[in-house]
C-alpha cells in the first residue's frame, strides 16, 4: 500500500514536470505546425540563467525566497530573447518550406545554442539549491519528501488551468483557434498571422525556459542538460496528440506514472517503457490520443 | 529522367581504383579518418534513398547501433572473429528488424515518420543503457578481426585491410543503389516525394515502394554500423544509438546532398575532417559548427556539397564551346 502511494506521488511529481516542459512544445506545434527541437535549448537556457542568477543573489545576501521571483524572471527573459531571435532570425523565412526541413533548421539552432551555453556559462556545473532548502521537507505516507518537488504539481495545475482559460475563454484564444484551423483563411480575414506566430513562439519559449528554471534548484545544471528533455517531451506530446493541451496532460500523466512504476518495480526498464508507450500509441493512433480535429482540405 | 549518359558507375570505379592506391600510401591517421568516413557514408547512402522521397528518419541510429552491437556481441560471446561473418551478421540482423518494423513505418510520412523511427531507436537505447550484460552506458571494446582466416600482426595493417574491404563494399553498395535508383522502383522514389496520390493512380503502391526503400536503408545502416564498430574497436550507446547519433547521420545526409550516390562519401569525409580539426582548434564549438553548417545548407545550398560541386562543374563545362553534356549524374 505504501509503495503504491509512493509510486503514485513520484509519478505525479514527474508527470507535473513533464507537463510543464511539454506544454510550450505542444502549443507551438498546434499553432505553427513546427516540431521545435530548440525546445531543449529553451529548457537548458532557462535552467542555466536561473541557477546563475540565484547563485548571484545568494552571494549578494538576498533572502532565499527571492529565488522564486528569479525563476520566473529568468524564464521570461530567456523566452523573450531566444524566442524572438529564433522566430525573427530563422523561422520566419522557413514557413513556406517542408515541415521536415523546419525540424532540421530547429535541430541546427539547437546545436548552436547548446555550445553557446558552454561559451557563456562554462563547463562547470551550477547549483542553486536555496529555494529548495527554504521549503524543507514534509512527511507523506511515511516517507519524507521535499516540498519543492510537490510544488511542481501546483505549478502544473496552475499552468493547465491558465492555458485552458486563455485558449477557450479569451479573444486571443479565439484568434489562435482560427489560425490553427486554417492559416490562409485566417490571413484572408485580416488576421495578422505573423504577429500571432511571434507571440505564440515567445510564449512557448517562455514555458520551455520555465520548465528548466523551475527544475534547476533540484539538480546540478551541467552541459548536455537539454538533450534528454527533447525526446522526453516529444514522447509526451506525441502520446497526447501534437498540438493539444489536454493531450499533453494525459501524455504527461501516462509517461510519469508508467515511469514511476518501472523505477520502483523494474528499474532496468525505466527508459524502455517511456518509448515503448510512445511507439505503441503512434502505431495505433498516429495522430496521438487527443489530436485536434483537422480541417479537411482538398 | 535525363537522356545524358550516366557515367556514375565508371566514375565510382575510377574513384575506387585511385582510393585503393592512395590508401596504401597515406599515414595511418588518414586511414582511420577514411574508415570512419566511409563507414558512415554507407549509412548515409541509405538515408539518401529515403531523403529522395522527402522522408527523414530521426531514428536510423537504431539500425546503425544494431549493426555495431551485433559485431561487438558476436565477437564477444561466440568467439567468431572474422570480419566477413561479423559484418554479414550485422547487415542481416538489421535488415530483418527493418523488414518487420517497416510494415508499421511504411504507413507514415513527414514528421510522423521521423518521430516513429525516433521512438523505436530510443527503445533500443533504453534497453542498452540499462542492461549490464549489453555493456550498459560504457559499451564494449572489440578485438581486431581476422579477414577470411588471415590475421594481421600489425594493427595498422589490419586497419588497412579493413579499409580496403570497406572501400570495395562501399563501391558495390553505391553501384547497387545507383542501379536501384535507375530502375522503375527507384524512379518512384522522387515521384512519391512529389505527389503520392499520382503515383497510386499510376498503379503503383507507394507503401510497398517505401517499404522496400526502408529495408534497403536499414540494410545499409546495419552494414555501416558494423564497419564503424570494427573501425573504432568499440561500441557505446551514447555515440551510436542515442537520438543525437541519428541527428548526426541526418546532418551528413543533408550536407552531402541528394544529387548522387557518390555524394555521401564526399560529405562523410568532409564531416570527419571538419570534426577532427574542430576538436583540435575549438573543442567547445563542435556542435555550433555542425548546427551552423546545417542552417547554411538548408538556407543557401539545397543540393548540399554535391550540388555545390556539380554546379561549379557545370559552369566550367558550359564555358568550353564544344561541351555538350553536363557531367552531373542522375
Amino acid at each position: 500500500m505504501e509503495t503504491a502511494l509512493t509510486i503514485l506521488l513520484d509519478g505525479l511529481v514527474f508527470s507535473s514536470y513533464l507537463f510543464i516542459v511539454s506544454l510550450g512544445l505542444t502549443i507551438i506545434f498546434g499553432v505553427m505546425k513546427i516540431l521545435n527541437v530548440t525546445h531543449g535549448s529553451f529548457y537548458a537556457w532557462g535552467a542555466y540563467t536561473a541557477a546563475f542568477l540565484i547563485g548571484l543573489a545568494a552571494n549578494a545576501g538576498w533572502p532565499d525566497w527571492a529565488g522564486f521571483a528569479i525563476i520566473f524572471f529568468a524564464a521570461i527573459l530567456v523566452g523573450l530573447v531566444l524566442g524572438l531571435i529564433l522566430e525573427r532570425g530563422i523561422l520566419q523565412f522557413m514557413y513556406h518550406r517542408d515541415e521536415v526541413l523546419i525540424v532540421l533548421a530547429t535541430f541546427g539552432s539547437f546545436l548552436v545554442l547548446e555550445d553557446t551555453i558552454l561559451l557563456v556559462f562554462g563547463v562547470d556545473p551550477y547549483f542553486a539549491f536555496q529555494p529548495m532548502q527554504l521549503l524543507g521537507s514534509v512527511e507523506l505516507g511515511g516517507i519524507a519528501r521535499d516540498t519543492y518537488g510537490l510544488t511542481l504539481i501546483g505549478l502544473a495545475a496552475v499552468l493547465a488551468v491558465t492555458s485552458w482559460l486563455v485558449l477557450r475563454r479569451t479573444h486571443w484564444g479565439k484568434l489562435l483557434s482560427a489560425v490553427i484551423f486554417d492559416r490562409e483563411l485566417a490571413m484572408a480575414m485580416g488576421l495578422n498571422v505573423s504577429r500571432v506566430y511571434i507571440v505564440t513562439f515567445v510564449i512557448g519559449a517562455m514555458l520551455g525556459a520555465l520548465g528548466g528554471a523551475y527544475i534547476a534548484p533540484t539538480v546540478s545544471v551541467a552541459p548536455g542538460f537539454g538533450v534528454d528533455v527533447i525526446v522526453l517531451s516529444f514522447a509526451v506530446v506525441v502520446i497526447g496528440g501534437m498540438g493539444s493541451v489536454p493531450g499533453a496532460m494525459i501524455g504527461a500523466l501516462a509517461v510519469g506514472i508508467v515511469r514511476a512504476l518501472a523505477v520502483h518495480k523494474f528499474p532496468q526498464f525505466e527508459l524502455f517503457v517511456i518509448y515503448a508507450v510512445m511507439a505503441t500509441v503512434l502505431v495505433f493512433r498516429p495522430e496521438g490520443l487527443f489530436a485536434p480535429v483537422k480541417a479537411r482540405k482538398i | 529522367m535525363n537522356l545524358v549518359r550516366d557515367r556514375t558507375v565508371q566514375g565510382l570505379t575510377l574513384a575506387l581504383g585511385v582510393m585503393l592506391i592512395v590508401s596504401a600510401l597515406v599515414p595511418s591517421w588518414i586511414v582511420n579518418q577514411l574508415l570512419f568516413a566511409f563507414s558512415r557514408a554507407i549509412v548515409v547512402l541509405g538515408l539518401l534513398v529515403l531523403w529522395r522521397t522527402r522522408l527523414v528518419s530521426f531514428g536510423h541510429a537504431l539500425y546503425f547501433g544494431l549493426g555495431a552491437y551485433t559485431v561487438a556481441m558476436t565477437s564477444r560471446y561466440t568467439g567468431v572473429n572474422d570480419a566477413f561473418a561479423l559484418l554479414g551478421a550485422a547487415a542481416l540482423l538489421s535488415t530483418v528488424v527493418g523488414f518487420f518494423v517497416g510494415f508499421i513505418i511504411r504507413r507514415y510520412r513527414d514528421i510522423f515518420f521521423a518521430m516513429l523511427n525516433l521512438a523505436f531507436s530510443m527503445i533500443l537505447y533504453g534497453i542498452l543503457v540499462k542492461t549490464e550484460a549489453l555493456g550498459s552506458t560504457d559499451g564494449f571494446t572489440i578485438e581486431q578481426p581476422t579477414f577470411a582466416g588471415i590475421a594481421f600482426e600489425d594493427p595498422s595493417e589490419g586497419k588497412l585491410a579493413l579499409l580496403c574491404l570497406l572501400m570495395v563494399v562501399g563501391w558495390a553498395v553505391a553501384v547497387g543503389v545507383q542501379a536501384y535508383l535507375r530502375s522503375t522502383l527507384g524512379r518512384l522514389t522522387t515521384a512519391i516525394g512529389d505527389n503520392e496520390i499520382r503515383v497510386e493512380y499510376l498503379g503503383y503502391s507507394a507503401e510497398h515502394a517505401i517499404h522496400i526503400k526502408y529495408v534497403l536503408s536499414t540494410f545499409l545502416a546495419g552494414l555501416g554500423g558494423g564497419f564503424m564498430a570494427l573501425a573504432l574497436g568499440q561500441v557505446d550507446p551514447d555515440s551510436m544509438v542515442n537520438w543525437t547519433a541519428s541527428g548526426e547521420l541526418v546532418f551528413v545526409t543533408i550536407l552531402s546532398g541528394p544529387g548522387s550516390v557518390a555524394a555521401p562519401f564526399i560529405g562523410s569525409f568532409v564531416f570527419e575532417i571538419l570534426r577532427t580539426y574542430a576538436f583540435e582548434w575549438m573543442p567547445h564549438a563542435w556542435q555550433m559548427i555542425v548546427g551552423g553548417t546545417l542552417l547554411i545548407v538548408i538556407f543557401f545550398m539545397p543540393g548540399g556539397l554535391w550540388g555545390l560541386v556539380s554546379g561549379v562543374a557545370q559552369r566550367l563545362t558550359r564555358r568550353r564551346p564544344a561541351a555538350a553534356a553536363p557531367g552531373a549524374g542522375g
